[in-house]
């Protein structure tokens, strides 16, 4: 589904925001991508959804050359990449309602026609009650749903998360996430970009780790469910016996949890 | 529709902007009309002129109706007489009456006998009056000839200067317009960059994001235009009086309605070219 091969991006300065980039997202996949502040996960977002063109290598999304796409298929793409974007990127003079539904409207689909996907989507992320509002009403938690949910109109088959949960409570950010282990286990192949170390344990996703535009790490193996268990009783989100038994599965020993630890 | 929706959205959040684009296409519509008024009613001023009689040959009073005829058939045989119409000293006496009808002094003076028999000639082009007035002139049975070419050729030449310094205004106008319509919409889609790239992020097409710039622009000529035309059109209107009675005798007033419709239909026309020209200048410089 997701390809990048031998990618690299550098800058005008000179220097290199990704070198030598190789790795592969599989349909339906949940990967987490992690690194410091300034290791290459939002370049690699900003590459996947032709943002930006990397200076050498190849990238393929569901079969479509990302380099090569000419310019008028741009839009094509994006509307099969939702995004959720580190700044949320919402339009401040439309209404909670108004901003979800702008992807269809850009995709020639009336609002009107639109409204039931729309609330719908809003009802499944929890902001229904907010539709008439501005998102200068709302609170951070809030406003990352409201991405999530516009990320999510045009049903995507890929969902790029570029830190969703940065500047949330843990109790919210374990919200967003499982929200977004739920989509992911309805078909969506997600790429999630965190910091969130204790998010990133929780579950037991692949974990591509970047460090300084390298791609220092891969694994792919499932890793402390322990710590996994432990925050999402903390943050008492979902029922611990029933709902997190889809996405968490049983303690692990503290060797595992000390192997986990080594991945950031 | 939606297209619509945002354009008239961007129109009522920066009323002024909107104010100073319809304002400058107002302006330069206004002048357009005033001006197409200005050279319609000089064209039908000349059109009236050169219908009238361009020379008048009056004649001796011995020369016979026969000579007179002979005369007649060989200006006619130059086929550059548009008219030519005998004036006899019966016909003149009419016309003398009918100029002097309050004065009975100068009726009481003036018989048929002493006025003198006339052709009133006028001429397909202007340009043939000259050779028209010399073979009169050069004929022995005309005493006097009287010749307009004067009258209508300094009308000709105002109102191709005219024609010349209003066109020249009108283009100038036009690129006044134009420029100040690219600005204003620069300024808006500088405004708007933010959302602009939201949408493009969110996979709108280039086009999603130019129609309603460009349907902005369309407004502004538009509602420009037909601003203009009113404002023009209600002077006219206001001043036709005036205008009639300083005018005597030459039929320019009232301007009929099919014109008036008619230059309204082709100031919209070119209201929509400039905004359209300007509105994808400044899409094609600020959204690249």
């Amino acid at each position: 589904m997701i390809r990048l091969h031998k990618v690299s991006k550098q800058f005008r300065t000179g220097v290199f925001a990704l070198s030598d980039i190789n790795f592969e997202v599989g349909k339906g996949e949940f990967v987490f991508l992690v690194g410091p502040t300034g290791s290459g996960k939002t370049t690699i977002f900003r590459l996947l959804t032709r943002e930006a063109l990397p200076t050498t290598g190849e990238i393929v999304v569901d079969d479509w050359d990302i380099v090569k796409l000419p310019v008028n298929k741009v839009s094509h793409l994006r509307k099969k990449i939702g995004v959720v974007f580190q700044d949320l990127k919402l339009l401040m003079d439309r209404t909670i309602f108004e901003n979800i539904v702008l992807p269809l409207e850009v995709s020639g689909i009336n609002a009107q026609d639109g409204k039931t996907v729309v609330e719908e989507i809003m009802e499944r992320v929890g902001i229904l009650a907010h539709r008439d509002k501005f998102p200068i009403q709302l609170s951070g938690g809030e406003l990352q749903r409201v991405a999530l949910a516009r990320a999510l109109t045009l049903s995507p088959d890929i969902l790029l998360a570029d830190e969703p949960t940065g500047n949330l409570d843990q109790a919210t950010a374990f919200e967003i996430v499982k929200l977004l282990s739920e989509i992911n286990q309805k078909g969506t192949t997600i790429i999630m970009a965190t910091h969130n170390e204790d998010i990133v344990k929780a579950l037991s996703k692949r974990i591509i780790s970047l460090n300084e535009g390298q791609l220092v790490r891969d694994d792919n193996k499932n890793k402390n469910r322990a710590v996994a268990e432990h925050f999402y009783k903390k943050s008492g989100i979902i029922d611990t016996e029933n709902k997190r038994s889809q996405v968490i599965k049983p303690k692990t020993t503290d060797t595992k949890k000390e192997e986990q630890d080594e991945d950031f | 529709m939606k297209t619509f929706k945002t354009t008239w959205r961007n129109i009522r959040r920066s009323p002024y902007q909107a104010f100073a684009a319809v304002f400058v296409m107002t302006l330069t519509f206004l002048f357009i009309s005033f001006f197409t008024f200005l050279l319609y009613g000089s064209t039908k001023a000349i059109s009236f002129f050169e219908s009238r009689p361009q020379v008048t040959a009056f004649f001796r009073q011995e020369v016979k109706q026969k000579d007179i005829d002979n005369l007649k058939n060989t200006l006619m045989a130059t086929n550059k007489i548009e008219s030519i119409k005998f004036v006899s000293k019966q016909d003149a006496l009419k016309i003398y009456r009918e100029q002097n009808k309050s004065d009975s002094l100068l009726l009481e003076l003036v018989t048929a006998d002493i006025l003198p028999a006339s052709l009133e000639i006028s001429t397909i082009k202007i340009a043939d009056l000259s050779e028209i007035n010399n073979m009169l002139k050069a004929s022995v049975l005309v005493s006097e000839v009287i010749f307009q070419k004067d009258v209508v050729s300094v009308l000709t030449s105002w109102t191709n200067a005219l024609r010349s310094i209003g066109l020249g205004l009108i283009i100038i106008l036009s690129l006044v317009s134009i420029f100040i319509m690219v600005i204003i919409i620069g300024i808006k889609i500088s405004q708007k960059k933010q959302d602009i790239e939201i949408m493009r992020l969110i996979g709108a097409s280039g086009w999603y994001i130019r129609w309603p710039f460009i349907f902005e622009g369309i407004f502004y000529g538009g509602v420009g235009a037909i601003l203009g035309w009113l404002i023009s059109t209600g002077a006219l209107w206001y001043a036709t009086p005036f205008l009639s009675s300083f005018l005597k005798g030459i039929p320019i007033f009232p301007l009929s309605l099919v014109f008036l419709l008619g230059l309204l239909g082709i100031e919209i026309m070119v209201a929509v070219v400039l905004g359209t020209l300007a509105s994808f200048v400044a899409v094609l410089r600020y959204l690249k």
